[in-house]
């Protein structure tokens, strides 16, 4: 228990203080974390639309496939984006590895197919007569896709929260392939490991609160939006 | 409904090559010349000693080059080398290490610095490693007063520099101890080692550096047993060989060995740790 009371001054104290060390680690999480999460977003939703709405052979096995997507272990994908950055693997030219970019392109990963995955269960559940409707009634192609994505945004809210909630919490993939070099490449979640491996548990445990806080203002962002649209 | 899913269609492949712009723009502009970089690849325990986060600076500042640190297990370390992901390692497995030399992925070895190896196991000592001068000894009074169920080991097995050296030691005592149930294989690094050996009253081989650094977290555990010459922990520096991999900045990786050398380093390294714990962790012997 006392570590944890250690631990939450610690945070103050970090915080407060404008460590900048911390600060560093904190930028370098949102900054990468949210590129992640715009690119997820970008590839995620017009991906979730269209397996949403238009029906084609072999629909079943890639939303199968979009599935497995969704739970699939981060660390694999890690090993998986190490291999094709390494200097001896296919992207090795670009020389991304142990760089944010190499960590960008795992979060991406991660990402993207729990986006699509909420984004068309939410498509799926607008009203169909809706948008026949319009249709006989003469509105435009682009209106009728305007309308979905409206009708499916509370949807998409969730789509995003649960993207970002499975990229900034992420410690395995990031690990391996950023590197968790200081100053560049650690982020909070590696960084809460380097400091439990050396028995610094305050201060892991500050860095834990520092994590949970950040996660939690995007949220009450998040339900803020939602409820404004509901209105 | 034919027309509106051609639309569709046709939006979703707009959207995804607008995507696809957009990434290749953003990643491109983040991507910067930076020739001043060097990779160099370390174990955790070197890195959690702190040793390079107090040395690195005074190269960066002399030669302009920017260190950039990564500390992974030791098997990791050296398949980055092989792989060409870094530009020099620095780590402490000698047999690996002269493998890794001589098939080509090094272009040599240097001897920079080494530490030792020491026992450590709670502060009653139920198997009385204390009591013992000689590390074959040690370990027969280990093994003996585990199988009783009066002790227990806790093993890194994780294939890392410590964990090798241990496999190493029980060999030369002559005991198989991989199944024994007082024998407790981890698969974790040395700081997690030391913390759970430290949670479940445990003895555990590690090396001297990480143990002083954590000991104010260790409120259990106690150093029993050190100072036999089978404990020595050397450290190497090996250059990631360009004849393998053309992009390796072989000039930065030379001129990180030759300041590890020099004599101002050196002096440096075998003061390091004096200040905080009274004793140096590691000893300068570059030849």
């Amino acid at each position: 228990m006392g570590t944890i009371i250690e631990g939450v001054r610690e945070a103050v104290y970090l915080i407060t203080g404008l460590d900048p060390e911390i600060l560093n680690i904190i930028s370098v999480s949102l900054r990468v974390t949210g590129t992640a999460l715009i690119f997820a977003i970008l590839i995620g939703m017009p991906l979730g639309t269209f397996l949403g709405m238009v029906n084609f052979p072999g629909k079943k096995l890639f939303t199968a496939l979009l599935y497995t997507g969704m739970g699939f272990p981060p660390v694999v994908i890690g090993l998986f984006v190490f291999i094709f950055f390494s200097a001896s693997g296919p992207f090795g030219f670009l020389n991304w590895l142990f760089t944010p970019n190499a960590i960008i392109v795992a979060q991406t990963i991660i990402a993207f197919p729990l986006v699509a995955g909420f984004v068309m269960t939410a498509v799926m559940g607008i009203d169909r007569n809706l948008l026949r409707q319009m249709e006989s009634l003469g509105a435009s192609r682009l209106q009728l896709l305007w309308t979905t994505i409206k009708e499916a945004r509370l949807g998409s809210v969730v789509a995003v929260v649960a993207g970002f909630g499975a990229i900034i919490s992420e410690v395995g993939a990031v690990m391996l392939v950023g590197g968790n070099i200081r100053g560049r490449t650690r982020v909070l979640t590696t960084a809460i490991v380097l400091e439990t491996r050396q028995g610094r548990f305050g201060l892991a445990i500050a860095l834990g609160i520092i994590l949970l806080t950040i996660a939690f203002i995007l949220n009450i962002i998040m339900i803020n939006l939602q409820e404004k649209e509901i209105d | 409904m034919v027309k509106m899913k051609d639309q569709i269609c046709l939006q979703f492949f707009q959207i995804m090559i607008i995507s696809i712009f957009v990434i290749l723009i953003v990643f491109t502009a983040g991507v910067q010349i930076e020739a001043e970089i060097i990779q160099l690849a370390t174990t955790t325990s070197t890195d959690d000693s702190g040793l390079l986060e107090e040395i690195l600076p005074i190269f960066q500042e002399e030669t302009g080059y920017q260190v950039d640190v990564i500390a992974v297990g030791t098997g990791q370390a050296l398949e980055i080398g092989r792989r060409g992901d870094v530009d020099v390692l620095l780590v402490h497995a000698p047999e690996l290490e002269k493998e890794f030399v001589d098939n080509g992925y090094g272009t040599a070895r240097h001897h920079i610095m080494y530490n030792d190896f020491v026992m450590v196991g709670p502060e009653n000592d139920p198997a009385g490693l204390g009591k013992e001068n000689e590390l074959i000894e040690a370990l027969h009074r280990m093994y003996q007063f585990g199988s009783r169920g009066e002790a227990t080991f806790a093993s890194r097995g994780d294939e890392s520099g410590t964990h090798v050296k241990e496999e190493e030691m029980w060999e030369a005592a002559g005991l198989e101890v991989e199944r024994e149930n007082w024998y407790l294989s981890l698969g974790q690094g040395m700081g997690d080692t030391l913390i759970t050996a430290n949670e479940i009253q445990a003895y555990t081989l590690t090396d001297r550096g990480t143990f002083l650094a954590m000991q104010d977290n260790l409120t259990n555990l106690t150093l029993l047993f050190e100072g036999d010459k089978k404990l020595i922990n050397p450290y190497g520096i090996i250059p990631v060989n360009p004849e393998m991999h053309s992009h390796i900045n072989i000039l930065g990786a030379e001129a990180l060995v030759e300041f590890f050398r020099s004599d101002d380093v050196q002096d440096k390294i075998g003061e390091f740790g004096k200040n905080n714990y009274g004793q140096p962790l590691f000893f300068p012997d570059a030849d």
